[in-house]
């Protein structure tokens, strides 16, 4: 087959993560079979799993927050017996920073008095100051002079966790051939996302979540996925459903309380149905009582491995629901899932995961009619997310619509890391770069995920600070490489001349790395 | 690689920063702005993200079944922190004592059982209504602040910009250019190689070449020391992202209209009543107010602040002693221009039979006449541009009159 770089743009940056570089050949095989390239990755399931030295599970992880909850309580207490100022204010209410520096670094330095004799008693640490420090509040304030600066403090075992999982996310966005599957990962994650500033349990399990409910399934079916997700403790705890009681149940009678329904509504708002899907206030209702009991194994372990999913029977509604006019008989855990089972395979359900891919994957404004393909797919494979993602690789849409998407920061950071060749080691820099652009990693403002339009991603400041960040790594990274090069790994001919020639004028090679990683053929997928 | 940021300590405090705030401006100075009457009016508008719980920020104390509906969380005019009261009926939460004082003084009001003409519960459609101006949720690309600008006579480019992280919010998106400014912490490009690539995008990719002019151009006011966010905390943030923006909006060449966001309003479990979440929230929220009337110094005279959100939340709590999605809220008006020191609202009751769907605080008064009525008594625009472009299809909603001084 003749190569066409241009539908290799297609297949490495709008399905892909973009072309690696050195000696991958990955434009020129791209350019061969363009459609083959991108296929390859889907008949291999299980290379969408992600296994490596050091990740740990759900119950592993909650487990490892409980035990650095109860040590962080002990050494408030023989802080306090010690007579060192405690100011505790509520944990959800610091009132102002000082005051919240002061708590923690007292804190941390009761801890460090202690922890000598705790150092036998942890189970997943070796280095026993490392889990007492608090995310974000232990950093010393700006005003203070760098040089000032004292030694960073040690890592405790959540923040740990988050990078240790960060990092193996981005080795291997960087590593895997295309990238088509792991950009579904990215999808289906968003799509059913959790934020980690939710606290500590959703920060450590946010990678664990994406590993075990979202990549087992994201060639298998929808069906199970959403199972998977709504039953995982991250999605419980960021939704709230282990508060929420029927109101009738034997917990909501003795403890007074009852439903809380934002799981509910998300599910049937943004999992499932879509907003104006055909639920009505009254189903959510209905769907909040049927998940009562949903919820995890807490610290006592009385409803089963701590951290692990469990269903709480006692704080589950008793009797029949009707959800969409249907009626969900008393079957305990049953009922959900019966339920859940049956808002999968919902028309609206179709048509919205439709749109959702197609909007990813071709155009902003999705075509309709590629859209309507899909959710035919959906329909007759009952929910098959490996036919879905053939039939769009199949489309023609896919394949003629410009490529005027921008891409998501997650995306820059991951094709320039690709490009110029270089496995990430420490996640400090992508995390940082993230942040920066507004897509702190596992970590969206609401349940809705991050924003997938070119509007959201192309704002004035966050072009800046791209070009910011460009420039620093064309600063560092410049002098080694060759930019031409580097753009024939990227693009070859399909570079417009004026790329080009912006590259090979340049008046330093770091310059030259800066303006390749802002390029059009950079940025645009 | 990408671990090129050499001060990662700055750059990820601005990354917080920008996780529970942003905010963005209008490019341009109003023509009228240095007209001969010397007024000179600014207008900040300030969405909650989330869903504010109207009945606890002001609550209708005198109702007889407020304290039975919200439970757990009601607030009283007696207690260890008793709630601000208003008037009769009404009452401040103890947590915003700056507005509490602005609203003594005359220059804050409140609008109560206020809603936009969404009607469903969805954070996300709700917000699009709020902030688009449309009567429904759509995949409208503009807001209505933007499409208010665009009726302005346009006058002097503004200098210093401000605003927006790296995402304007939808209220300020549109035709009518906005600046951005965000504060920075990381090494900054080279005016050469920016200008290059400004040059290559020209040619190849006139929407990034405009994007990036824009964000290229801004700063300098902003970028003084004390811009540097500090915070560690939401309620920190909030005070400095309104200090940033005061300090931009008091320069004379500064912008005159902006927006903010707030996120974190969702209160589904243990919201708290006198103390607690929200009680913290607000005290951030009115800190913002705060730090805007002592930056903003002269100008306050002229300024408006208008403190919106998608939609209230249910009467009655739900069974985490919090409060689930509802309907109607407050909106709140602070600013030397208010015409302040007044409760409007035509109070509907909660009653069982009074409430939206018998759940929610019923929507009496339309946002869209509150927002007009600000934006008309501060820029002049027509009833019509106002029905029809800055909130299509909107006359029924007439514009609340005597709203500014």
């Amino acid at each position: 087959m003749a190569r066409d770089s241009q539908a290799a743009l297609v297949a490495l940056n709008r399905f892909g993560f973009g072309a690696r570089g050195g000696a991958s050949g990955d434009l020129i095989n791209a350019a061969s079979d363009p459609r083959g390239f991108v296929k390859a990755e889907l008949s291999r399931p299980n290379g969408v799993l992600l296994e490596a030295p050091g990740l740990q599970s759900t119950p592993q992880l909650g487990q490892a927050v409980f035990a650095y909850q109860d040590q962080v309580k002990q050494a408030r207490e023989a802080a306090a017996k010690a007579g060192a100022p405690t100011e505790a204010p509520p944990p959800q209410a610091p009132s102002d920073q000082k005051p919240g520096l002061r708590r923690n670094l007292s804190l941390n330095a009761a801890a460090t008095e202690i922890a000598g004799q705790m150092a036998e008693a942890k189970p997943t640490d070796s280095k026993p100051a490392d889990t007492m420090a608090k995310p974000d509040t232990m950093q010393p304030n700006m005003a203070a002079p760098p040089a000032a600066k004292p030694a960073p403090q040690p890592l405790n075992v959540i923040q740990k966790t988050f990078r240790t999982e960060a990092l193996a996310r981005l080795q291997r966005a960087t590593l895997v051939e295309c990238g088509f599957t792991e950009r579904l990962v990215v999808f289906w994650s968003n799509h059913f996302c959790i934020s980690a500033s939710k606290g500590e349990l959703a920060r450590i399990w946010a990678g664990a979540f994406e590993r075990e409910a979202i990549r087992p399934h994201v060639l298998g079916r929808f069906a199970d996925m959403l199972k998977a997700v709504e039953q995982h403790p991250a999605m419980l705890f960021f939704l709230d459903n282990q508060q929420s009681l029927g109101p009738d149940s034997r917990a909501g009678q003795n403890r007074k309380r009852g439903l809380n329904e934002n799981l509910a509504r998300e599910i049937m708002e943004l999992h499932t149905l879509g907003v104006g899907g055909g639920y009505t206030q009254e189903d959510v209702t209905s769907l909040a009582r049927i998940i009562t009991g949903w919820t995890f194994a807490g610290r006592q372990g009385g409803l089963g491995t701590p951290g692990s999913f469990a269903f709480n029977v006692n704080a589950h509604q008793p009797g029949p629901q009707v959800l969409l006019g249907r009626t969900y008989e008393p079957t305990g855990l049953a009922q959900g899932e019966a339920a859940l089972a049956d808002i999968a395979r919902h028309p609206s359900t179709a048509n919205f995961i439709a749109t959702k891919l197609v909007r990813h994957l071709v155009a902003d404004d999705p075509p309709q009619a590629l859209v309507a393909r899909l959710r035919d797919v959906f329909a007759k494979t009952d929910g098959d997310l490996k036919a879905m993602a053939t039939a769009l690789v199949d489309s023609d849409e896919a394949w003629k619509a410009p490529l005027t998407k921008m891409r998501s920061p997650y995306d820059f950071v991951v094709a320039s890391g690709r490009l110029l060749a270089r496995v990430p080691e420490d996640p400090g820099g992508y995390l940082n770069n993230l942040n920066l652009l507004g897509q702190p990693l596992w970590s969206p403002a609401g349940p809705n995920g991050f924003p997938d339009t070119t509007a959201a991603w192309a704002a004035p400041e966050g072009m800046k600070l791209r070009l910011d960040i460009a420039a620093q790594m064309g600063a560092r990274l410049g002098n080694n490489i060759d930019p031409l090069d580097l753009l024939e790994f990227a693009a070859a001919d399909a570079a417009s001349i004026e790329t080009r020639r912006t590259i090979e004028r340049a008046e330093s090679r770091q310059q030259a790395l800066a303006l390749l990683l802002m390029s059009p053929e950079m940025q645009r997928r | 690689m990408i671990d090129c940021v050499e001060n990662r300590l700055l750059t990820s405090r601005r990354g917080l920063l920008l996780g529970g705030a942003s905010f963005a401006a209008w490019a341009y100075l109003p023509k009228f702005a240095r007209a001969a009457d010397g007024r000179d009016p600014r207008l900040i508008v300030v969405i909650l993200r989330g869903a504010l719980d109207g009945l606890s920020t002001v609550a209708p104390v005198g109702d007889p079944d407020y304290a039975g509906l919200h439970g757990s969380i009601a607030l009283a005019s007696d207690g260890a922190h008793p709630a601000i009261m208003l008037d009769s009926f009404f009452a401040l939460h103890p947590a915003m004592p700056e507005f509490a004082r602005m609203y003594r003084d005359k220059h804050a009001a409140v609008i109560h059982a206020v809603a936009t003409p969404y009607r469903d519960r969805s954070h996300f459609d709700g917000q699009d209504v709020l902030e688009s101006g449309y009567a429904g949720p759509g995949r409208v690309q503009s807001g209505w602040l933007n499409r208010a600008l665009e009726a302005l006579p346009r006058g002097e480019r503004v200098s210093s910009g401000l605003a927006v992280g790296p995402t304007t919010p939808l209220v300020l998106r549109g035709n009518a250019p906005t600046v951005g400014w965000a504060p920075v912490a990381l090494p900054q490009a080279d005016d050469d190689t920016a200008m290059r690539l400004v040059d290559l995008y020209r040619h190849r990719d006139p929407a990034l070449a405009m994007a990036l002019s824009q964000g290229l151009q801004l700063d300098k006011v902003a970028s003084g020391d004390d811009m540097k966010p500090k915070g560690g905390n939401q309620v920190a943030q909030m005070r400095q992202v309104a200090r940033g923006a005061a300090k931009l909006m008091a320069a004379d060449d500064g912008p005159r209209i902006a927006a903010l966001a707030f996120d974190g309003w969702d209160t589904h479990a243990n919201e708290g009543g006198p103390v607690g979440r929200l009680a913290f929230l607000l005290g951030g929220l009115d800190g913002a107010l705060a730090e805007f009337e002592s930056g903003l110094g002269e100008r306050w005279r002229d300024t408006v602040v208008v403190v919106a959100t998608e939609f209230g939340r249910t009467a009655r709590i739900n069974g985490t002693d919090g409060t689930d999605h509802g309907t109607a809220t407050v909106a709140l008006l602070a600013g030397g221009a208010v015409k302040g020191g007044r409760v409007i609202s035509d109070w509907p009751g909660l009653k069982l039979a009074n409430l939206y769907e018998a759940r929610d605080l019923k929507p009496t008064t339309d946002l869209r006449s509150v927002i007009k009525g600000v934006l008309q008594g501060q820029f002049g625009l027509s009833d019509r541009v106002l029905a029809e472009t800055v909130f299509p299809d909107s006359a029924s909603a007439r514009p609340m009159k005597g709203l500014v001084a």
